[in-house]
């Protein structure tokens, strides 16, 4: 790949007390890619995508969105630059409909004296943005958008999360581990709507434990190691196995070329 | 798994067998459900109707046993105006326990803002109507002290209400040196402090302007949860906070302003509650919490946040006036009222738990 990055990160650190969660960690995602990130259980991958998606600000280092540095003090301001997150507990509210959680925190509000004096929400509307946003992603067989998210299966709940990032975000999708609690048929389904995304054009952020689902998804491995990128693979280069042998430290990692790929 | 290049791209082995399954993962269309399960839904999506349900009930079973002597337009809006200061301090319980807390102090705010009201008037001279809007500012600051602890210190609601119930009454009782302010000079020098005791008549009902108030209050405050996101942030918060401020909800502001309007509506009521009495007494509405988390419990609305409709809450009022008044009517010893009340609240949350099982 030739083209710039979209979202770039340099000497990235972050310590909790006397845990230094990030140690001088990069990162690189290119426009219109699948980027995997795996690592070990406390190798840094939450605090990183966390720093890149605003849940924690980095003690030290930049993260540059499409050349130019950023500074995210909260997830709702890497949303508002076009940074949309899929969380591991998919951050939807039980009792709210499907159209009210794709909508929470930036709802529609009725044109006119209706939305600015009475501040009336726009129900017509986001419920038919909804439907759109689900349809799209083959998701719609819903007779009820109005239903209750917890009325749903985990799949369908996977599926109203992904469809939301999908159709706010404008640059990154980040989604942390999304097949994590999944049963095998709904994992399949939400692979294909992360290829679905991607078919779209916006690039993504998969954390995931899940080998096999990597390797079948990713353009590239990010593989994170003790607070820092160790290198980048490309999946069709290397095995599951060698993977499993860089990020646990079993085998030393092929030389920095493979992070320009 | 040595050479996973070559099957990179392709479903893993164990998954090939699911070209023959179902691929309908995300179909949203439920199977045919019984009789039960179609109440139990229409119960999820409508928590109002309950309670709704139970009103009427109690009504028609008072109705029967009692006839025109309970039945009349008087004694309904007799009913009315017994409940109207639980509907408006039940109000103010709704909002906080829709975002999953607890507010025991509210009937202390409405005590100490009526309090303020009178005194301010008669003991500074303040006009009635300033009085007034300081009694407002007073209940606001309550509610804000209750907000910022529960929202920026994040203590719990329950323990930070429970020491604000405490503050607020004793300094009620310090400030206004347990004094009351008779109604007949209320009535002479500061007659606006009654304003919600005037009534009108429509036939045989009488119609105080304080039930005409904790109607309009309810009805705004069900558009407002409803339809605008200030209500269905609320609901947010007490659904899964966590989830709410990652899904871009401001959880701190939005508590405290929850803990403000509370506070707010309390002084309202305490402004209701001097035209039902007549005068200013610190000693009034001891019983106005209990009586706003029974409305609120029997209402269906879950003390453990982000379901059930403030409707259900008024609802809830009303069924306790109606068992009041018919009981009364009836002439039983007034604890059988207490014990139907205990029943009827131990019964709302035990529906409301079986009605949460709709999940799944």
């Amino acid at each position: 790949m030739t083209t710039e990055p979209i979202l770039t990160a340099r000497g990235l650190v972050k310590r909790y007390g006397r845990v230094t969660a990030l140690n001088s960690a990069d990162f690189d995602l290119y426009p219109g890619e699948i980027l995997a990130v795996i690592g070990d259980n406390g190798a840094g991958k939450s605090s990183l995508i966390k720093a890149i998606s605003g849940a924690v600000t980095p003690d030290d280092g930049e993260i540059l969105l499409e050349g130019k540095p950023v500074q995210f003090k909260s997830p709702m301001e890497a949303r508002a630059a076009g940074i949309e997150t899929v969380y591991q507990n998919l951050a939807l509210s039980p009792a709210l409909s499907i159209a009210d959680n794709m909508f929470l925190g930036r709802e529609i509000r009725k044109p006119g004296i209706l939305g600015s004096w009475f501040r009336m929400l726009d129900r017509a509307a986001m419920e038919k943005r909804a439907r759109e946003k689900l349809t799209e992603l083959g998701l719609m067989t819903i007779q009820n958008i109005g239903q209750a998210v917890e009325t749903l299966s985990g799949g369908q709940r996977q599926g109203v999360a992904v469809a939301r990032a999908a159709a706010f975000g404008s640059r990154v999708v980040i989604m942390d581990e999304p097949t994590a609690a999944l049963g095998v048929k709904e994992s399949r389904r939400v692979l294909e709507l992360i290829l679905d995304v991607k078919r779209r054009g916006l690039p993504i952020v998969l954390i995931s434990h899940n080998m096999p689902h990597v390797f079948e998804v990713a353009d590239r491995i990010h593989i994170h190691r003790l607070g820092r990128r160790l290198t980048v693979i490309n999946p069709k280069e290397y095995s599951m196995s060698d993977a499993v042998a860089f990020m646990t430290g079993a085998k030393a990692p092929p030389e920095a070329a493979a992070i320009a790929a | 798994m040595t050479d996973a290049s070559a099957d990179a791209r392709r479903p893993q082995e164990f998954e090939k067998v699911l070209t023959g399954a179902d691929t309908a993962v995300a179909d949203f269309d439920t199977h045919t459900r019984s009789t039960l399960e179609k109440i139990q839904h229409f119960l999820h999506s409508n928590p109002a109707a309950v309670p709704l349900i139970v009103l009427v009930a109690s009504v028609l079973v008072f109705g029967l046993i009692i006839g025109g002597k309970f039945f009349s337009a008087f004694s309904m809006t007799l009913i009315l105006q017994q409940v109207a200061i639980t509907g408006v301090i039940g109000a103010a319980q709704t909002l906080v326990i829709l975002t999953a807390g607890i507010d025991l102090s509210v009937g202390a705010i409405m005590v100490l803002s009526s309090v303020v009201m009178g005194q301010f008037a008669f003991r500074y001279g303040l006009p009635p109507s300033i009085a007034i809007l300081c009694g407002f500012a007073v209940g606001a600051l309550c509610g804000w002290i209750n907000g910022a602890l529960v929202a920026y210190m994040k203590l719990p609601p329950f323990i930070v209400t429970l020491g604000m119930w405490q503050i607020v009454l004793a300094s009620n009782f310090l400030y206004s040196a347990n004094e009351t302010i008779r109604a007949q000079d209320i009535e002479t020098q500061a007659p606006i402090l009654q304003f919600f005791g005037n009534n009108f008549r429509m036939g045989n009902a009488v119609f105080t302007y304080g039930v005409v108030a904790m109607v309009l209050l309810v009805a705004i405050l069900w558009y407002v949860l409803n339809h605008t996101a200030w209500g269905r942030h609320v609901y947010a918060i007490g659904d899964d906070p966590d989830a709410a401020e990652l899904s871009g909800v401001r959880v701190t502001r939005m508590l405290l302003s929850v803990y403000v309007l509370s506070g707010l509506i309390c002084a309202l009521g305490g402004w209701l509650l001097i035209g039902r009495i007549g005068s200013v007494s610190p000693t009034a509405g001891q019983f106005a919490n209990i009586e706003s988390i029974t409305a609120v419990v029997i209402g269906g609305i879950s003390l453990f946040g982000g379901r059930g409709s403030i409707l259900g809450m008024l609802f809830g009022a009303l069924i306790v006036g109606v068992f009041s008044l018919g009981l009364r009517l009836i002439g039983t010893d007034p604890q059988w009222t207490y014990l139907l009340i205990g029943v009827l609240i131990i019964s709302a949350v035990a529906i409301d738990q079986w009605i949460r099982k709709v999940a799944g």
